[in-house]
């Protein structure tokens, strides 16, 4: 029973410094509470230039109209197109709307009128929505006129949605169960990752390696505490999510802890492999900020991993972080039963043995 | 000003001497970059659907063809009772169903609306709700193709004209906002580590009781991972540009002396961390924790900051990303100049500033 002593060792070593335990509790927790709110893809206040060349009361209602919908957000009143772009290319707005002259005379005389868009398409994705949403309400303005004054048109074509998996399509409930993975991750990886290559800096892994404990002994001693850490801030970072948001799992809470556990080991395992191959500690955390923004970024936590190259969602096959992600998603979202997560389970397990097994390998008594 | 040049000496030797680290700092960013700037993308292109026209008439048909034809959706398979479209989903072989119903091309015509119904993948609600804002952007414009009738009369058309990336590609907007996350990260830590890691190994007392002041002793060294991140960020915008073909159309000093304001936020950032942090562990976890998160969510990298609830707007001010993104991007693809984006300037050197003057109060010259 060496190992009690081991254990007993790391914990009060973690327990001792108060400084590192304030920030594994209390900067998560407070992000996690904060963050889900920022991830959103919606387009919301896009600032808009409004050219309008008539003045007529057409022109200024069509641009109430633009205003109230809560998409765009008044950048100013310009004179003429050349005045608009300049507003563009100081960043001023992101979007021109230009009314041009004559065009409630022309609109009522049943000649065709031309609204001008031009968008700033350096971000894609707002440039898209962004003309998607002034489109919309200018189509249907249009319509709402035309027939107030008894024109004939084709059956306006309602898109009806089917939201499907997520009818609410709150975000946040997307957002809070991956960032506790993230969370979560970090803590196990990083404090395990710097862990064994902090004693060898630090030359105490020489007192170790001439005690009879074992390499297994030694790495399991290593990892316990972590692995019980990070299922400890899974746990307060769970109760945040249901106090804050609302947010309990569907499905059996238990199924998360099931993989957490595996998950965990796999991550601590990998920290230690680092640990064990680095030579210094500064060494080790370049590595592991290499593989945490990779792997985080490679998730589809914040981007889909089905509109990546090819080549990339290949890469995420190896990535732990992507299949944590999606399981938490399943059982907080979906309800998804433990068999829905086996896949993803197994997938987890050859990480642990293979990480572990690689830790304790590539751990040597002997210094050379 | 001559001890001060000796000490920085020897920060230098201290880094060139462990070749292997540095080799490391200088490839991670270029490297990070590299992948993330060809994975991660927000376009939304060629989404699989399957079409289920129960209404098998020209109209129906062409309103098919014209959401296929578009750059976002890709017709994958045409279905024809809604069991099969069920069957699609599960399988994974689309994300949205279009069902035209049987009434549709009557409806048009008769009556004054007509439902079409389009199930969404909405697992990622993110995604799901911008397939949705496309898909109604490409009915739209049918519909304005329809309205062209004669007898429609005068309806208001719009025409959209794209400025700066007509392409739109998402690259242009994801590749600097890669290089300002990325690069906030790792020169932060370079730096703060640096110094934690003096004060772990003992080394650091030395230095105190040496004639040089303390507060030089920390500047010299944070010179030298100043001038390599200053080389990182040279190589990221290399890279950006030879591989990643985002343009420059800006002035090229502008870039430089923005990156160079950016860096040293990011340095001073490590600083004022390494002043509170004892070891390499607690630099590391610091900045790691701390960071990794707000430079990913709050910075403008992915999510538009205008969109977020105010109290989040207000913490982003605090991020240094978000000031060096947005003004890269602007410089680089709208090619404006210093008289559009002086306020980032401003603040992000007056964040420096601060930073600076805050890390070296708290530097204690005793241990």
């Amino acid at each position: 029973m060496r190992i009690r002593y081991l254990l007993k060792k790391e914990f009060l070593q973690i327990l001792r410094n108060k400084f590192l335990l304030a920030i594994i509790i209390v900067l998560p927790l407070f992000e996690l509470a904060v963050l889900p709110w920022a991830a959103t893809f919606e387009q919301k206040n896009i600032s808009l230039c409004v050219v309008d060349g008539d003045h007529s009361s057409l022109s200024q209602k069509l641009t109430a109209k633009v205003l109230s919908s809560g998409y765009f957000r008044l950048a100013g009143y310009e004179l003429n197109y050349d005045k608009g772009l300049a507003c563009l290319d100081n960043s001023r707005a992101s979007l021109i709307l230009e009314i041009p002259r004559n065009f409630e005379k022309d609109f009522i005389n049943n000649r065709p009128v031309n609204l001008l868009l031009t968008i700033d398409a350096v971000d894609g994705q707002k440039a898209g929505l962004g003309t998607s949403y002034l489109s919309q309400i200018i189509n249907n303005y249009s319509r709402q006129i035309i027939t107030e004054r008894g024109g004939r048109i084709p059956g306006i074509i309602e898109v009806k949605p089917d939201f499907r998996y997520n009818a609410s399509m709150r975000y946040q409930d997307y957002m809070v169960p991956g960032v506790l993975v993230i969370l979560v991750t970090m803590m196990g990886g990083m404090l395990s990752a710097l862990n064994i290559v902090r004693e060898k800096e630090m030359g105490t892994i020489e007192q170790i390696n001439v005690t009879p404990v074992s390499k297994t002994m030694f790495i399991l001693g290593k990892l316990i505490p972590f692995w019980v850490l990070g299922l400890f801030n899974l746990t307060i970072g769970m109760i945040i999510g249901w106090i804050i948001f609302g947010l309990f799992p569907l499905g059996n809470i238990l199924n998360i802890y099931i993989f957490a556990f595996f998950y965990l080991l796999a991550f601590t395992g990998l920290g230690l492999m680092i640990s064990n191959f680095a030579k210094t500690q500064p060494q080790a955390i370049y590595m592991l900020i290499f593989f945490l923004i990779i792997f985080i970024m490679l998730s589809g936590l914040f981007t889909p991993i089905s509109s990546m190259p090819e080549w990339a969602q290949k890469i995420t096959i190896i990535n732990p972080i992507r299949y944590f992600v999606e399981v938490i998603r399943l059982v907080y979202l979906k309800g998804s039963g433990f068999r829905d997560i086996l896949p993803q389970l197994y997938r987890i397990f050859v990480f642990v043995v293979v990480l572990n097994a690689l830790a304790i390998i590539s751990y040597r008594k002997t210094t050379n | 000003m001559k001890q001060f040049i000796c000490f920085i000496k020897k920060e230098i030797y201290h880094i060139i001497r462990d070749p292997l680290t540095l080799s490391i700092m200088l490839i991670l960013p270029v490297v990070l970059v590299l992948i993330l700037g060809f994975a991660i993308t927000t376009e939304i292109r060629n989404t699989p659907f399957v079409a289920l026209d129960q209404c098998r008439t020209i109209e129906s048909q062409k309103l098919i063809e014209k959401i296929d034809g578009n750059a976002y959706f890709t017709l994958v398979d045409a279905v024809f009772s809604p069991s099969e479209v069920k069957q699609a989903f599960r399988k994974g072989k689309c994300k949205l169903a279009v069902v035209i119903p049987p009434d549709f091309a009557n409806g048009l015509l008769y009556r004054e609306k007509v439902d079409i119904q389009v199930l969404i993948d909405a697992s990622d609600p993110n995604e799901g709700s911008n397939l949705y804002n496309y898909l109604q952007l490409i009915v739209a414009q049918y519909q304005k193709e329809l309205a062209q009738y004669p007898h429609a009369g005068g309806a208001i058309n719009t025409e959209i004209k794209l400025l700066y990336n007509p392409q739109m590609k998402g690259t242009y907007s994801i590749v600097p906002g890669l290089i300002g996350m990325i690069m906030l990260l790792i020169c932060t830590s370079m730096t703060s580590i640096s110094i934690a890691r003096e004060k772990e190994l003992g080394t650091m007392e030395i230095l105190l009781v040496s004639p040089l002041k303390p507060v030089l002793i920390v500047l010299a060294k944070a010179v030298p991972y100043l001038v390599i991140s200053l080389i990182d960020m040279v190589s990221c915008l290399l890279l950006s540009h030879y591989v990643l073909a985002v343009p420059i159309r800006g002035n090229i000093g502008l870039i430089l002396l923005l990156s160079f304001i950016y860096t040293l936020s990011a340095v001073a950032l490590g600083l004022l961390i390494s002043a509170v942090a004892k070891t390499q562990q607690e630099a590391m976890v610091t900045a790691g924790v701390g960071l990794l998160l707000p430079s990913i969510l709050l910075s403008n990298l992915i999510f538009p900051i205008d969109s977020m609830p105010v109290l989040l707007q207000l913490l982003s001010y605090i991020v240094p990303a978000r000031w060096f993104i947005d003004p890269l991007r602007d410089i680089m693809i709208k090619g404006v100049g210093l008289s559009a984006i002086w306020v980032e300037f401003l603040i992000l050197g007056s964040m420096s500033a601060i930073l600076l003057f805050v890390s070296i109060k708290k530097f204690k010259n005793r241990l």
